[in-house]
């Protein structure tokens, strides 16, 4: 893992308009992808995590969203004013991504084996045979051993499981930079879950590419992430490597959140809620959006916006809680 | 609740259980060709047997395809059983004509997925709540419309939606209202079908709170399906793992949890992401699918994944065991366990 930024997005901002009604789904985003680097969005529905990433590979609805404002910058690229044209050299090559519903997003009158040749051939100029030769090979590579019979099947002929599984092999048909995946196990089981978030990373040792992985699973954050990013209604509500958000969580959303998931191996009689809903994206009102939930929210929260403030090395929190403490090590609970 | 442990037999006939299920059994017919002849079945749901005390709640969890939304389904009468007993507080469900069918079925009740197509769109609130009342209740209107208020207020809804409509609300709130609607005629059993699955993680713990809380005030059994480990474990006390339609393992929570038995509860335990980035733990990964429930694997079901499978396993199909008294497991392991 270097510490060269691979992908910087920066204050972006992706909008919905619907009739006379504002949705601000991203509202004032920025992160940083280093190259090697698994990057985690946490974040329920509504919390703009996935148009987050539509927004980065430009495929949010055009007749509705646009991105208003913000640069998201691809190896020092600004790639979030390219045409399709100009994009379409980078989806698939550069960045692919693993959507969450495989049955959905892989086409069904299609064979497997065109759907995988299809973006070889788009980006490699090999012959057909090569590029079947190849995309056997990703067969195999995740995990897939009737690979060669599997060629010529279905989607529907195929288990969940496995459709995810030719979906990564699509995804990394051209040893992508970044890998966007949204939650690509959510719709599987956990047994298939636990081998297709291995495949993940070895395919990440193997290609040394960064992976974009959204979820609203703690547990798969956990388990895969480098760093993460907590987002609630439109914004990043707070920031820091992995290790450091599960060990000493500061925004009230992020604890609240890790104490309402019922844990495997704790003996716990009630379970710590978070009361109310996430606003929907067309309501937000002036400064904090989470302090109508919020336990310790104060008169000041609603009174003005509130900055993304680091307060320590690499952790970044946005709650007036913690707006004078930088560096300190003070903790509310 | 009772604290006590008593052995599971059975076919024990013990007045404390509310449920029993015996053999049950569901098969769904495969038809193909020209005059729809039955080629094989689909064994959703095949042998399976367990009791439920009074007051307690019941898990069963199961990957996709492991039957286990079948078998809550065949216990409501919802689907007719091809094979069994269903002995509802001492009646057989599976042999009870329709009339008597619908007034027993007045004690069990059911809680659904998802939130968003379990409701009528075209009903008030309060319709919805009422409705169960009209058919099971003689109840005059006054007297419902005061049911509805009260049952609004116990799920933590207010006074105002009554009046509104399915479409208003949040998943978290519909599936409230799916709770008093199924809570609106006094059940004894609620049978809940995934409730939380469709709900984001803050409103979760809303509902799996609700229903706890609930539990206590009306001293309501339930029958829990779901197919997160982690849920399951923390609102039942007993659990059932399923897989093929097969009751794998049955067990105490902490007992299941801390001890395995089964090798595919293991690897189910085992499969989980628990959220805390420290835990470098070995993982079991499982190889394959689950196979179709259409043509299941001869011997054990397991056996395609099971990391300890041997010749046995692929001829003779495990009998249900009992270890250590309160623990049920189906596998040639266990062989010699008593």
């Amino acid at each position: 893992m270097s510490n060269d930024p691979l992908l910087e997005v920066e204050n972006l901002k992706t909008y919905f308009f619907v009739g006379d009604q504002t949705f601000k789904a991203v509202d004032g985003v920025s992160f940083n992808i280093n190259k090697g680097e698994i990057l985690s969005i946490v974040g329920e529905s509504g919390s703009g995590k996935s148009v987050t990433s539509l927004s980065i590979l430009g495929l949010v609805q055009k007749q509705s969203g646009k991105i208003v404002d913000g640069e998201i910058r691809y190896n020092g690229k600004d790639i979030s004013k390219l045409s399709n044209k100009e994009l379409t050299s980078i989806r698939g090559k550069e960045i692919s991504m693993i959507f969450q519903e495989p049955m959905s997003s892989l086409n069904p009158v299609l064979t497997i084996g065109f759907q995988i040749i299809e973006g070889i051939r788009r980006h490699n100029k090999i012959s057909k045979r090569e590029a079947k030769k190849r995309a056997i090979e990703l067969l195999k590579q995740v995990g897939i051993a009737r690979a060669n019979e599997i060629y010529d099947d279905y989607p529907h002929q195929l288990s969940g499981g496995m459709r995810q599984r030719v979906m990564i092999a699509i995804a990394i048909s051209c040893n992508p930079n970044l890998l966007i995946a949204d939650e690509p196990t959510t719709a599987l089981d956990v047994t298939i879950q636990a081998q297709i978030l291995d495949l993940m990373k070895r395919v990440k040792d193997e290609f040394d590419s960064s992976i974009l992985l959204i979820t609203h699973d703690l547990g798969v954050v956990a388990e895969m992430a480098d760093r993460v990013v907590v987002m609630y209604a439109g914004q990043i509500v707070e920031e820091a490597p992995v290790k450091e958000l599960f060990d000493h969580p500061k925004h009230p959303y992020t604890k609240g959140l890790m104490e309402s998931i019922p844990k495997i191996d704790e003996k716990k009689k009630r379970l710590n809620q978070i009361e109310g809903v996430v606003p929907p994206s067309n309501s937000f009102t002036k400064g904090c959006r989470f302090a109508p939930r919020c336990k310790f929210a104060m008169p000041e929260c609603l009174e003005q916006d509130i900055d993304l403030e680091e307060i320590n090395k690499d952790h970044k929190v946005r709650c007036l809680l913690y707006e004078n403490e930088n560096n300190s090590s003070t903790e509310v609970n | 609740m009772t604290e006590k442990i008593e052995v599971n037999h059975v076919g024990d006939d013990n007045s404390d259980y509310l449920l029993r299920v015996e053999g049950l059994k569901k098969y769904f017919p495969i038809k193909t060709g020209l005059f729809n002849k039955t080629t094989g079945h689909v064994k959703a749901v095949d042998d399976i047997s367990f009791n439920i005390r009074k007051g307690e709640t019941f898990g069963i969890v199961g990957e996709s395809g492991s039957g286990k939304t079948t078998l809550g389904r065949t216990i409501l009468r919802l689907l007719d059983p091809t094979e069994g007993k269903i002995i509802f507080n001492g009646k057989d469900m599976a042999e009870l004509k329709q009339t008597e069918l619908r007034r027993t079925r007045k004690d069990m009740q059911m809680v659904f997925q998802d939130p968003y197509s379990s409701l009528n769109p075209r009903m008030r609130v309060e319709e919805l709540i009422e409705e169960p009342m009209i058919i099971h209740s003689d109840d005059p209107q006054d007297v419902r419309k005061k049911r509805v208020k009260k049952l609004l207020d116990t799920v933590g809804l207010s006074g105002d939606a009554a009046r509104k409509y399915p479409h208003e609300f949040s998943g978290g709130q519909r599936q409230r209202i799916g709770i008093a609607r199924a809570l609106a005629i006094n059940p004894k059993l609620i049978i809940a079908d995934e409730p939380v699955s469709a709900l984001d993680v803050s409103v979760q713990s809303q509902v799996l709170n609700l229903l706890s809380d609930l539990q206590e005030e009306f001293n309501l059994t339930y029958l829990f399906i779901a197919h997160d480990l982690s849920v399951v474990k923390h609102i039942s006390d007993r659990i059932g793992v399923m897989y093929l339609g097969k009751m794998m393992e049955l067990g105490p929570k902490d007992t299941l949890y801390e001890k395995p038995l089964h090798p595919y509860t293991e690897a189910l335990f085992s499969a989980i992401p628990i959220p805390d980035p420290h835990l470098e733990k070995e993982r079991i990964i499982l190889e394959g699918d689950i196979p179709s429930p259409s043509n299941p694997p001869t011997g054990c079901v397991f056996q395609t994944r099971c990391p300890y499978a041997f010749d046995k396993c692929r001829i003779e199909t495990p009998i249900q065991k009992e270890v250590d008294g309160e623990r049920l497991v189906s596998c040639h392991l266990y062989e010699d366990a008593q």
